[in-house]
């Protein structure tokens, strides 16, 4: 029993994890169409920003994640405003080929910078944040990202429900021509879901560099398990994103835990085929409004 | 120009994938305060003439080739519809656009865009004042809402623009005639009571007539009738073509051969 509480409390986090990778595929995919095969370096781009500031700057650990957010937020603009700007109005599967460019551009500059090895930040999170309850021990690291998802989840949320840039956002997702003739500036608006997409996915990137260390490669090929994602919560939903998140999260855990470590990094890719086989809108992608 | 002039298209011709071409030569004038009517049957440009003004062509690939569309003394015609509808300019599409996935009162909320930051309270009561049964759907989806509260939707999602100039394509299309009747009625007091110049694009030429101070009528990309709307109602071909009530006896098919050759001394 403790073992299933403990691998639970884990799977839960985990999932934050990837809730919050799949927040910023969602975003980009919902406002533009664009499918961004760029995502996995967008993590690995975040990680070593913070990697960055935290090791090479030695600045305060709090400050470190302040300027990596407000770093990996300005890098979505200019990622935006250089390479997919040029393209609005072009086919979209010139713009996706674009983003998997973008990939191994920044896969490229990460190792000329880095190089291949393991980094590993300090170990900063305080111990009082383990959870020990009889024989049960949740490591710091997996609170952690319960915590930083929970709350960049709930500001987000509330940003897209009841803030009037969100809902602008959602307006050009829904119907683009009517956005336009109110005037909702929908280039900004890529701008700011491609900012908002680099800084969820900075954060998810930091989890996993405290959970794993920090290798491009890795970090990288990490992205890909948003597809799993995504897919389970339907690629237009965002709460579908976070659900989608979750269940992928604890599928994980308990096959590493019950089953074997080796097949749980395929577990989610064998949902994947399922899912596309069975319902191929996600189990939470949206049902169309079809009335006149 | 005379100051209470709002708008004046001189002479625009319209091109869409730079080969349709489908207005040839458009020239029309909006004065301040107005209600003026384009008229036209299905395909004639009106919808066009309308995405001219507001800078919608571009997202459809059509250009203003020749001519100019003056905005307060300002050329407008090759500005980006962000920047038009800060302008004043706001228009509503033909068909109904809802946000379906937003509630009302967020698809409300969109036509704050052009003033991002301002408040905006008085101007949600002011369209909850115009559009009274949306009141009670304000916390619904738009895309379960009828027919007409969604026309009803997209009119006051624009009057939040407070729009200087408000270009209303077909707003009858496919409601029931008491709707039609009290969405006219509308426009009428938003024109009377908050002053806004009001474009309005109909193919139900008996109401738009009724309510308008001005007149075109389109043909084929071209205006072919201009005129006071109440001298408009009152015209044997307008009657005959537009208002379906023709003096002479039976009601003549649109393709009458002395039909075109009357139509031509407008040409
Ligand atoms: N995006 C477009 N590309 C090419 N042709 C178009 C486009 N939009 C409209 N047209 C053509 O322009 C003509 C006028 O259309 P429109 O302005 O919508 O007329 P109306 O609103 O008076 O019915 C039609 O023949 C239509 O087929
Ligand atoms: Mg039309």
């Amino acid at each position: 029993m403790e073992f299933f509480f403990q691998l639970m409390v884990q799977g839960l986090s985990v999932g934050f994890l990837y809730a919050l990778a799949a927040l910023g595929f969602v975003m980009i995919f919902k406002s533009s169409s664009v499918l961004n095969f760029a995502h996995g370096e967008l993590l690995a781009i975040g990680a070593f920003i913070f990697l960055v500031f935290s090791v090479r700057l030695n600045l305060p650990i709090p400050i470190a994640f302040i300027f990596t957010l407000a770093g990996t937020f300005a890098l979505g603009f200019i990622i935006e405003r250089l390479f997919l700007r040029p393209l609005i109005g072009e086919a979209l599967i010139e713009v996706i080929m674009l983003t998997v460019g973008l990939a191994a551009m920044f896969k490229g500059l990460l190792l000329v910078i880095f190089g291949g090895n393991l980094f590993n930040y300090p170990d900063f999170l305080p111990k009082g944040l383990t959870i020990q309850w009889g024989a049960v021990v949740i490591q710091p690291v997996y609170v952690a990202s319960f915590i930083i998802g929970i709350i960049f989840l709930s500001v987000f949320g509330f940003f897209f429900k009841y803030s009037s840039q969100g809902i602008y956002m959602r307006s050009v997702a829904d119907n683009q021509p009517a956005a336009l003739s109110l005037g909702v500036h929908v280039r900004r608006v890529f701008a700011l879901s491609w900012a908002i997409a680099s800084l969820v996915c900075a954060l998810s990137g930091i989890i996993l560099g405290i959970m794993n260390g920090i290798n491009v490669h890795d970090i990288s090929v990490m992205g890909l398990k948003v597809f799993p994602v995504v897919i389970l919560g339907g690629l237009e939903s965002i709460g579908g994103a976070i659900i989608g998140g979750l269940i992928i999260g604890l599928l994980e855990t308990f096959t590493g835990g019950y089953v074997s470590t080796s097949l749980k990094e395929v577990i989610p890719f064998v949902v994947l085929v399922f899912i596309l086989l069975v319902k191929p809108y996600g189990l939470f992608g949206l049902v169309e409004i079809e009335r006149v | 120009m005379e100051d209470n002039l709002l708008l004046q298209i001189n002479n625009i011709s319209v091109v869409y994938s730079d080969v349709i071409q489908v207005l040839k030569g458009v020239s029309l004038e909006v004065k301040k305060g107005q209600i003026v009517s384009l008229l036209g049957s299905n395909g004639a440009g009106k919808t066009t003439t309308l995405k001219a003004i507001s800078g919608l062509l571009k997202p459809e690939n059509g250009k203003v080739t020749e001519g100019s569309i003056i905005y307060q003394g300002r050329p407008i015609h090759n500005s980006a519809p962000e920047e038009i509808t800060r302008l004043g300019i706001i228009q509503v599409h033909e068909g109904r656009q809802p946000f379906k996935y937003l509630t009302v009162e967020e698809n409300l909320r969109v036509g704050t865009a052009t003033r991002w930051g301002k408040p905006y309270k008085k101007d949600l009561e002011l369209v909850y004042h115009y559009f009274q049964p949306l009141v009670a759907r304000k916390n619904r989806l738009a895309g379960y809402c009828s027919g007409g509260e969604l026309q009803m939707l997209v009119m006051g999602r624009a009057l939040m623009a407070q729009p200087k100039l408000l270009l209303l394509d077909e707003p009858s299309l496919g409601l029931a005639p008491f709707l039609v009747r009290e969405i006219f009625e509308i426009i009428k007091r938003i024109n009377e009571e908050q002053g806004t110049t009001i474009m309005l694009v109909e193919q139900n030429a008996n109401m738009a007539l009724q309510i308008a101070h001005y007149g075109y009528v389109m043909e084929n990309g071209k205006i072919v009738m201009e005129d006071e709307a109440v001298k408009l109602r009152e015209n044997p071909d307008v009657k005959e073509f537009y208002l379906g009530t023709a003096t002479s006896g039976a009601l003549k098919s649109y393709k009458d051969v002395k039909a075109y050759k009357r139509r031509k001394r407008w040409l």
